[in-house]
C-alpha cells in the first residue's frame, strides 16, 4: 500500500538486460528449474491419469458423466427446487448444492452475528458478561464438532412425538420431526414486496451516500433514519397494498402420522446449523476480540477527547481500523464452516456429499463423484475467498 | 527482488511434493489388484483371507463380547478360508459400511465382500463385479413401532421412513411408492447403528430394510414385542458374497463352497459326522465331495479336503443357518433345501 505514493524514484524502470544463454544468468537458471518442475508434476498427473483409467478399464468400471442424466430414484426429504425421484442425478446433486449453500450461508450469518456479540461480550467491563462469554468460546471451541452435532440432534431426537408436539405458541409445533410454524400462501404480491424491500435498501444506501456529500460540503449532519424507514419499510407495504393485500396463513395440523402444511425446519438441519453456528461463533468472537483489541488504547482516548460518544467511538474509529484485523481470519472461519458442513452425512442431512455418495454408490462411479464433490467445494470455497478478498481490499485503510 | 527464481522453484518444489503425496497412497491401492488373475496366490501368500463385512448386524456380521466376529456372512468368510487356507480362522475381517464397500472391494482393500449385498444387474456389470452366489433369499419391509396402530404397509401413507443411503433399499423404497401412490418422507442416515437410533428415538415412524435385517435388529431391542415387523415384501433381495471381476477361479471357489455348504446339507453331512463320513461314508457322491474319490479340490485350486476343513470348521449350510439367524427368529422359508416345499437352495452335483 504504501510504495503507491511512495518516492517516485523507485516508480522508475530498471535498466533492461539482454538475455544471456549461460548458467550465471539468473533468468536462465529458473526458466530451467521451471521446465524440470513442470516437466515433472506432469509426468506425475499423467502418470495417475493413465494408471487409473488403466485400471478402470481392466476392472469393467463404468467410467464419464453419463450416468448423470439417468433417473435417480433416491429419495430427498428436503429440497430448494422441486424435486421427484423419477428426476435425474445430475437434479438431485443440484438439490445437495443448494442444500449445503442453504446451511453455509445461513449459518454464516449467525455465526458472524453470534460470534461478534460474544466476542465484544468478552471485552464486557460487566465481570460476569465478560466470564459467561469467555466460559463459552473456551467450552465450545474445545469439543470436535462431530461430538456437537450428535449432541444436538440427540437432543432433537429427544423431543416428543408428533402427537404429543409441544406447542409454545398457537400454530408453532416442536416435535421429533422438527419445527412446524406456519407459512404465508406466497403470491405474487409478495414477491413484488421482496423486490420493493430490496430496491428500499438501495434506495436508502444512495441517499445516505447522497447525505454525507452534502455534509461534507456545508457541515450539517442530516437525519437519514427517517428516509430509511419510510424506503425499507414504506415502500415494501405501499407496493404489498396496492397489489391487493393478500394475507392468507396455512396453517400446521396434525394429519395421520405427521402434520401436514405450514413449514418445516427439519432436525437435521436444524441440528447441523445449531452445531455449526455455536463452533464457528467461538472462533469468530477470538478473531473479534483479536481485532478489537488491536487497537491501540490511545485511539480510544482520543476519539473520546474528540467529544465523540462511546458508540460513535466503536463505529467511527475502533471498527474500521479492527476490521483489517478481523477479515482476513474470518475468511478462514467462513470457509471452514462451510467445509464443516459436510458433516451433514452423519445426522442425515442431505448435502452434496450426502447425495453425492449416494449416487457414486449406485452408479459405481467414485471417481467421478469425488470430483464432484471437490468441484462443488472448490467453487464454493473459492468464491467466498474473492469475496472476502475484494471486501478486504476495500476496507484495508490506506496509509499516507 | 534479487532472486527471482528461489521463490518460485521452492513453489515449483511444493507443489511437486503435494503432487508425490497425492500419488503414493493411489499407487500402494493399485498394488494388490494389479495382476488381476491371481487373488488366491495373493491370499495364499498373505496367509489370511481379507474379507468385508457388515460393520454390525446381529445374526449376519457381529463381534461377540470377546471381540471375535460372529455371524452367517462371517461364517461364509471362514468357510472360503477353510477351504483356501485349511484354517477357518486365518481371516481378517474389515467391516463396512454400505456406501464404502463396493469401493472396498474394487480398490482391492478386500478379497471378497461378504455382507449382506443384493445382486443386481448394474452392480454385477458396471460396477466389476461378480456375485458368487446367492446365499440368503430375502426381500425388503418395514418395521413399525406396535403403539403405532399399524398392521400394513398400504397404511404408511405420510408417514416418515428412516433408510440406509447408498442401498438398493433407498432405490426400492421410492418405487413402492411410486406405485403405489403414498407419499413418505425420507430420513437418510450413513451408518447404521445411528439409522436404528433414529428410528428408536420416534424421528422416523418405520424403518426399511431387508427383512432379515429387521428381525436381527427387532431381536436385540430390550422388548422385541413392542415392534411389529409389517407382512408386506416389496422387492426381492437375494444377497450373497461377491468378488472383483476378472478373476474367474477365485469366483468358483467361493461358488463352490456355497454349494459344498448346500450339498453336505442335502447329503446330511455335519460338523459331528464329517470326520467319519471322509473315512467310512460309501456313497460315491460323499466321497468325491469329501476328496477322498476324485479330484475335485485339485480342479478349483485348492486341496482335495477342502470340505472336510469347510464343514469342520462351519457345519453345513444348514448348520450356519441355525446358528446364525435362527436365534434371531429368521425362519428357513425360501431359504431351505429345494427338496423341502417353497425351498430354493439348490446345489448343482459334485462331479
Amino acid at each position: 500500500m504504501s510504495d503507491a505514493t511512495a518516492d517516485p524514484r523507485f516508480r522508475r524502470k530498471p535498466p533492461k538486460r539482454p538475455l544471456r544463454l549461460s548458467w550465471a544468468d539468473e533468468r536462465i537458471r529458473g526458466i530451467f528449474w521451471q521446465i524440470i518442475v513442470v516437466g515433472i508434476v506432469g509426468t506425475i498427473v499423467w502418470w495417475l491419469w493413465s494408471n487409473t483409467a488403466h485400471n478402470l478399464e481392466v476392472r469393467r468400471i463404468a467410467t464419464g458423466f453419463g450416468f448423470l442424466h439417468r433417473e435417480a430414484g433416491l429419495p430427498i426429504a428436503e429440497s430448494l427446487i422441486s424435486y421427484e425421484p423419477t428426476d435425474t442425478y445430475l437434479r438431485a446433486l443440484t438439490v445437495g448444492v443448494l442444500n449445503t449453500l442453504k446451511v453455509a450461508v445461513i449459518g454464516i450469518v449467525l455465526a458472524t452475528i453470534i460470534g461478534t456479540a460474544i466476542g465484544i461480550a468478552r471485552l464486557s467491563r460487566n465481570f460476569l458478561v465478560a466470564k459467561i462469554a469467555g466460559f463459552y468460546v473456551e467450552v465450545i471451541r474445545d469439543l470436535p464438532l462431530l461430538l456437537q452435532l450428535l449432541f444436538w440432534y440427540t437432543i432433537m431426537q429427544s423431543l416428543p412425538g408428533p402427537r404429543q408436539a409441544m406447542q409454545p405458541v398457537d400454530g408453532v409445533f416442536l416435535s421429533n420431526r422438527g419445527f412446524k410454524v406456519p407459512a404465508l400462501v406466497w403470491e405474487n404480491a409478495h414477491t413484488a414486496a421482496a423486490l420493493a424491500f430490496v430496491a428500499g435498501i438501495v434506495l436508502t444506501w444512495l441517499y445516505a451516500r447522497a447525505a454525507r456529500a452534502k455534509r461534507m460540503i456545508d457541515g450539517q449532519p442530516r437525519k437519514v433514519w427517517p428516509a430509511a424507514v419510510a424506503l425499507v419499510l414504506g415502500l415494501p407495504i405501499l407496493t404489498w397494498q396496492v397489489m391487493g393485500a393478500p394475507w392468507e396463513i396455512d396453517w400446521p395440523a396434525l394429519r395421520g402420522f405427521n402434520f401436514r402444511g405450514g413449514l418445516t425446519v427439519s432436525p437435521e438441519f436444524f441440528a447441523l446449523l445449531v452445531g455449526l453456528v455455536t463452533y464457528t461463533a467461538a472462533f469468530i468472537a477470538e478473531v473479534v476480540r483479536a481485532g478489537i483489541l488491536s487497537v491501540s488504547l490511545g485511539q480510544w482516548e482520543a476519539a473520546q477527547a474528540l467529544g465523540l460518544r462511546s458508540g460513535s467511538v466503536l463505529r467511527l474509529i475502533v471498527m474500521p481500523q479492527a476490521l483489517r484485523v478481523i477479515i482476513p481470519p474470518m475468511t478462514s472461519n467462513y470457509l471452514n464452516l462451510t467445509k464443516n458442513s459436510s458433516l451433514a452425512v452423519a445426522i442425515g442431512y442431505q448435502d452434496i456429499v450426502s447425495i453425492a455418495n449416494t449416487t457414486l454408490n449406485q452408479t459405481g462411479q467414485a471417481i467421478e463423484g469425488i470430483a464432484i464433490i471437490m468441484l462443488v467445494y472448490l467453487t464454493i470455497s473459492l468464491s467466498i475467498s474473492l469475496f472476502m478478498n475484494w471486501y478486504n481490499a476495500r476496507i484495508a485503510l490506506v496509509e499516507r | 527482488m534479487k532472486m527471482p527464481s528461489r521463490p518460485t522453484f521452492l513453489r515449483g518444489l511444493g507443489a511437486a511434493l503435494l503432487a508425490t503425496a497425492i500419488a503414493l497412497p493411489a499407487a500402494a491401492q493399485q498394488q494388490p489388484a494389479a495382476p488381476a488373475s491371481s487373488t488366491i496366490d495373493a491370499i495364499r501368500a498373505r496367509g489370511t483371507l481379507v474379507c468385508g463385512v457388515n460393520t454390525g448386524l446381529a445374526g449376519f456380521a457381529q463381534p461377540d463380547s470377546q471381540g471375535v466376529w460372529r455371524g452367517f456372512d462371517v461364517d461364509y468368510c471362514r468357510a472360503v478360508a477353510a477351504a483356501l487356507l485349511g484354517d477357518a480362522n486365518k481371516v481378517r475381517y474389515v467391516p463396512a459400511t454400505a456406501q464404502a464397500r463396493f469401493t472396498a472391494l474394487q480398490s482391492g482393500e478386500v478379497d471378497i465382500l461378504a455382507r449382506n449385498t443384493t445382486w443386481t444387474l448394474s452392480r454385477d456389470t458396471s460396477l466389476g463385479f461378480d456375485f458368487a452366489a446367492i446365499t440368503f433369499f430375502d426381500g425388503q419391509g418395514f418395521m413399525v413401532k406396535r403403539s403405532l396402530g399399524v398392521n400394513n404397509a398400504a397404511q404408511l401413507d405420510g408417514a416418515t421412513i428412516c433408510v440406509q443411503p447408498g442401498t438398493t433399499t433407498e432405490q426400492n423404497l421410492t418405487d413402492w411408492a411410486r406405485a403405489n401412490r403414498i407419499r413418505f418422507t425420507p430420513v437418510v442416515i450413513e451408518r447404521l447403528e445411528d439409522n436404528i437410533n433414529a428410528y428408536l428415538a420416534g424421528r422416523c415412524d418405520a424403518y426399511t430394510t431387508d427383512v432379515s435385517g429387521l428381525a436381527a435388529t427387532r431381536a436385540v431391542q430390550a422388548n422385541p414385542n413392542d415392534h411389529v415387523i409389517l407382512p408386506e415384501v416389496i422387492s426381492k433381495e437375494p444377497l450373497g458374497p461377491l468378488v472383483r471381476h476378472g478373476d474367474q477361479r477365485f469366483a468358483d471357489l467361493v461358488r463352490w463352497v456355497h454349494f459344498g455348504l448346500v450339498g453336505a446339507e442335502e447329503l446330511g453331512i455335519t460338523t459331528a459326522n464329517v470326520q467319519e463320513m471322509a473315512a467310512s461314508d460309501a456313497r460315491p457322491e460323499v466321497q468325491r465331495m469329501l476328496g477322498r474319490n476324485g479330484d475335485l479340490g485339485r480342479m478349483l485350486g485348492v486341496d482335495n479336503a477342502w470340505m472336510v476343513n469347510v464343514i469342520r470348521s462351519v457345519g453345513n449350510y444348514g448348520e450356519v443357518f441355525a446358528r446364525n439367524l435362527t436365534p434371531i427368529g429368521i425362519q428357513r422359508g425360501p431359504n431351505a433345501l429345494w427338496t423341502t416345499p417353497g425351498g430354493l437352495q439348490y446345489a448343482p452335483p459334485f462331479r
